[in-house]
């Protein structure tokens, strides 16, 4: 026989050699373990498929060994940045340590072998699970009513601006848009195109806040509602926000709260107090889920009482004997997700709600906010704050003083992947050039936040030269970005044949 | 109190200083007086870990539907999840990862979701497939909205035969785009799209909601006389011995990816698959990664065609997804890789096999019948002399989630009963035999 010419699969990888895909480690007829024996007739699939119905090709799926599999999977994790390695100090991102108590919560077999059909009287510690958080998150944001529905934090941009359009036409209006600031993140125009709205741009002034006159000038009979992060993508809080409140309801329209940012006000001001009829929540940001390299998340959205009639359903309620049972709003916008929701998402925020309780949650807010109060003062003459001053959970620094050595945000971020940290969000908001928008989070301790000054300060002394070609240190060097777009290999089967 | 907090007292003190405040509270002076908060949030203090572990063991204890033994699916199924699975899905690594924004830093990811993707495109026998959206629902809703996109035509006919709960989930969405979503009825089991004269899509799903084997070759008629897209709600298990979307003429295909190694965990989070022909790819929602290389030539993967994406069309996106399913995803590459080629085939067969002697039993209890004589493959609809809501519940008694309520568009109730790999004959056995006493 000869042996293939493929890599062994468990040999280790050594230094920046690159993993081979699984279909390159597959050899035709190997495979993992067996099934569970059934003892059921053993009929074919021609038996059991009609002719007109089968597959004439098998999938090409990739052959080998559990053991092989393991090797691979734990040879991609090594090649894997991640909040258990190190800090994330990445704007909007909220990447927060995630206690190990929540994962262990959301591996209960009591939970995860639940089939989502199950009758609520078989299924009550889920209902009463999701009932309390609801009821958590309506407390902490200042709000009537929640759905726990919405799987991202971009879905719950969505199933807010239709609860806005069901608001509107319940009292037999049109409105045709959605006013959000040049601050906003890229998510909220996109939702606004996709709840049937079109977009109107207010500016921010020279506080960095929205502009109150320049938005009473789009204030009209056309507006359905505005889009508010608050504190705004420039980790300052909206202080004009009751006067903004105001001139919104005048005018019969209503506030929408993104949540992206709500890490910052936990027991400190809640968006109801605020004004706001409409908020959504990342709870894979300010509640600890971890992010999965880009989801599962949750983006529950809670309402206030005139929204409340018009909340996806079902709901949870308790029931007049003690017992829980789904229930759906009359005026209903209909289901937002194909069950109720990224059900064990919720195990893992409600589970950190309950350790932290309104205590921890303060606390949690106070970290976050010192922290990056504290980064910014020590990187003031590192890069340049355009907006110098207290802010909240984040700030946004930029590398405009480093322009003149033709050093820009990118290279920044790249550079500083060699000090052992993840890159800031760079490039955002779009109101500032050259910007690094930094969010160091409350688990970072003192210790951490200095070190990641001085290596801020280390990849800032740096030549474009050297910087240019940054990371060094990584898995892979400087990805080219460009030719995966110009040359699209998205697939296995795709690449150019040899 | 459990807090996750580091600083100690004095760090805190010097952190003050260094930013010129004098107590914790000053950091908030921005924001307005009136807004501030008195008196603290109102839900309960902190607890240790400890008795947050009990609390959240308390609740799992109420969940008595964990131990019923499944015979539901419905667009969730019981596939068994062997312990490598488990043991990799659940590697921090790829838990506590952000998005792979920074690739130099995330091959871990990136790698994953391409070999997800190779595996997706090859199983629908389509060319391309995105990095994972919500779930099998709100993956049907983009596709929608990309079929109306590329055909220029807001009517979607869509099959009855389509889970009901996907037909809500898709009508809610198109409040805000203003599709019209006309539902084609089934006619014994199938559907009928001798009515359908326009669309620009038409939404089939393969095996449908009562299991059947529908007539995919029909839909795809009516889309090319039509000149619509033709989308195929399709089961990833189911096919590993069907005919795969692109066989039937798919241009989109989408599918729950939820039997892939993740539990039935109460609905979510599920892994929405989305695969279509590679003329659609600069209209695929979500994120694709793409396979390119680094400074030196070394192979690299970075995600790719990100000015279809949100953050940078904005109000121009066609989706507006963001966050999605990465995790979900991972864990169904690595299930996929566990089962295999043989191994994915072999637990479609093993749940056709279990199926269909579960089928011939039931169909064998008096007054117990068919409620559509047609070919099905993992799961199958029955009439009932009592209400099917009623027969959950007495089977629920006697140990079983006896399956999902439904109808079958013609005004006769039924029950859709489902029967995966993990179901032996003597857990059949004992079913039918409960079955036979609640249905009396």
């Amino acid at each position: 026989m000869s042996i293939g010419a493929g890599r062994a699969s468990s040999a280790p990888v050594v230094g920046r050699e690159i993993e081979p895909t699984i279909f390159e480690l597959s050899v035709d007829g190997r495979r993992a373990g067996p099934l569970r024996t059934t003892n059921t007739p053993e009929w074919s699939v021609d038996e059991l498929v009609p002719s007109e119905h089968r597959r004439v090709e098998t999938a090409r799926l990739p052959e080998v060994s559990e053991r092989d599999l393991v090797a691979h999977t734990t040879r991609l994790t090594h090649r894997q940045y991640s909040v258990d390695l190190g800090a994330y100090p990445l704007g909007s991102c909220t990447m927060k340590y995630n206690p190990k108590l929540c994962d262990e919560a959301a591996g209960l077999r009591g939970f995860g072998n639940v089939h989502p059909a199950t009758p609520a009287a078989y299924a009550q510690g889920w209902l009463e699970l999701l009932g309390t958080l609801g009821e958590s998150l309506c407390a902490i944001t200042g709000m009537a009513a929640v759905t726990l529905a919405p799987p991202a934090g971009a879905s719950g941009e969505l199933t807010g601006l239709l609860l806005m359009r069901a608001y509107h036409e319940g009292v037999g209006r049109q409105r045709t848009k959605v006013i959000i600031p040049d601050s906003a993140h890229g998510t909220n125009p996109a939702s606004v195109t996709l709840g049937g709205y079109e977009t109107v741009t207010v500016p921010s002034d020279a506080r960095g806040l929205v502009d109150l006159d320049a938005l009473r000038e789009k204030l009209d009979d056309d507006v359905a509602g505005i889009m508010l992060t608050n504190p705004n993508t420039l980790g300052l809080f909206e202080s004009d926000i009751t006067e903004i409140a105001a001139a919104v309801h005048e005018v019969g329209a209503l506030l929408y709260y993104d949540g992206a940012n709500l890490n910052a006000i936990l027991g400190v001001t809640r968006p109801g107090d605020m004004g706001f009829d409409i908020v959504h929540m990342n709870l894979h940001k300010t509640f600890a889920v971890p992010h999965g390299g880009g989801g599962p998340g949750a983006g529950p959205v809670a309402v206030g009482p005139r929204v409340a009639e018009f909340l996806p359903g079902p709901l949870p309620v308790r029931g007049e004997n003690g017992t829980w049972e789904w229930f759906s709003p009359e005026r209903s916008i209909g289901r937002v997700h194909g069950w109720y929701g990224n059900a064990l998402a919720l195990v893992r925020a409600y589970s950190y709600i309950v350790a932290n309780g309104s205590d921890g949650l303060r606390r949690v807010a106070e970290g976050a906010v010192l922290n990056a109060n504290w980064l910014r003062h020590r990187l003031r003459g590192t890069f340049d704050i355009p907006y110098d001053r207290p802010n909240m959970h984040e700030f946004v620094a930029a590398a405009t003083n480093l322009k003149a050595n033709g050093v820009k945000a990118f290279d920044i971020a790249k550079g500083l992947l060699d000090e052992g940290f993840h890159a800031p969000t760079m490039y955002f908001p779009l109101i500032v050039p050259e910007a690094l928008m930094i969010e160091p989070t409350e688990t970072e301790s003192l210790e951490t936040l200095e070190e990641l000054a001085q290596a801020f300060e280390r990849v800032a002394a740096k030549s474009a030269d050297h910087l240019t070609h940054a990371p060094y240190n990584t898995p892979v060097g400087r990805v080219d970005e460009a030719r995966a777009a110009r040359q699209l290999i998205a697939t296995e089967d795709m690449r150019p044949k040899q | 109190m459990a807090h996750y907090v580091p600083h100690t007292d004095r760090e805190i003190a010097a952190m003050l200083e260094f930013t010129g405040l004098s107590s914790l509270d000053e950091l908030f002076d921005c924001v307005p007086e009136a807004l501030r908060l008195a008196g603290g949030l109102d839900i309960p203090a902190g607890l240790s870990e400890f008795d947050t572990a009990a609390e959240m063991e308390r609740l799992a204890g109420l969940n008595a539907g964990a131990d019923l033994i499944c015979f539901a699916g419905g667009g969730a199924y019981d596939h068994d999840v062997p312990s490598a699975v488990r043991r990799l899905a659940g590697r921090t690594e790829f838990v506590t990862a952000y998005t792979p924004y920074q690739p130099e830093v995330a091959q871990g990811v990136l790698q994953a979701l391409f070999e997800y993707q190779t595996m997706v495109a090859r199983l629908s026998g389509l060319e391309i497939a995105n990095a994972s959206l919500y779930d099998g629902a709100t993956a049907l809703v983009e596709a929608v909205n990309l079929a109306v996109a590329a055909s220029g035509r807001e009517q979607v006919e869509m099959s009855d035969g389509v889970h009901r709960l996907w037909q809500d989930v898709v009508q809610t969405f198109a409040a805000g785009t203003g599709h019209d979503i006309v539902r084609v009825p089934l006619r014994d089991g199938v559907t009928d799209w001798s009515n359908v004269r326009e669309a620009g899509a038409v939404v089939v799903q393969y095996p449908n909601r009562l299991g059947v084997l529908d007539d995919v070759a029909a839909a795809a008629k009516v889309a090319r006389d039509t000149g619509a897209m033709l989308i195929v709600a399709f089961d990833p298990v189911a096919a590993a011995v069907l005919k795969s979307p692109g066989e039937w003429g798919a241009d989109i295909a989408v599918g729950e990816g939820q039997p892939f190694g993740t539990p039935m965990s109460f609905g979510g989070p599920y892994l929405g698959l989305f695969a279509s022909r590679l003329e659609h790819v600069r209209r695929i929602p979500g994120r694709l990664v793409g396979e390119t290389a680094d400074g030196e030539g070394r192979r690299a993967f970075t995600t790719t065609l990100r000015t279809r994406e949100q953050d940078i069309r904005r109000e121009k996106a066609s989706s507006n997804v963001c966050t999605n399913q990465t995790l979900i995803a991972v864990t169904a590459m690595i299930q996929m890789g566990w089962l295999g080629k043989e191994g994915l085939v072999d637990v479609a067969t093993q749940c056709a096999r279990g199926t269909r002697y579960a089928r011939e039993a039931l169909l064998g209890i008096e007054g117990v019948t068919a409620l559509v004589d047609a070919p099905v493959l993992r799961e199958f609809a029955v009439a009932t002399p009592v209400p099917p809501d009623v027969v959950i519940e007495r089977m629920a008694d006697e140990g079983f989630l006896a399956g999902t309520a439904t109808d079958d568009g013609q005004g006769n109730d039924g029950l859709v009963i489902a029967v995966t790999e993990k179901r032996t004959k003597a857990e059949i056995d004992s079913f039918v035999a409960a079955f036979e006493k609640v249905v009396r």
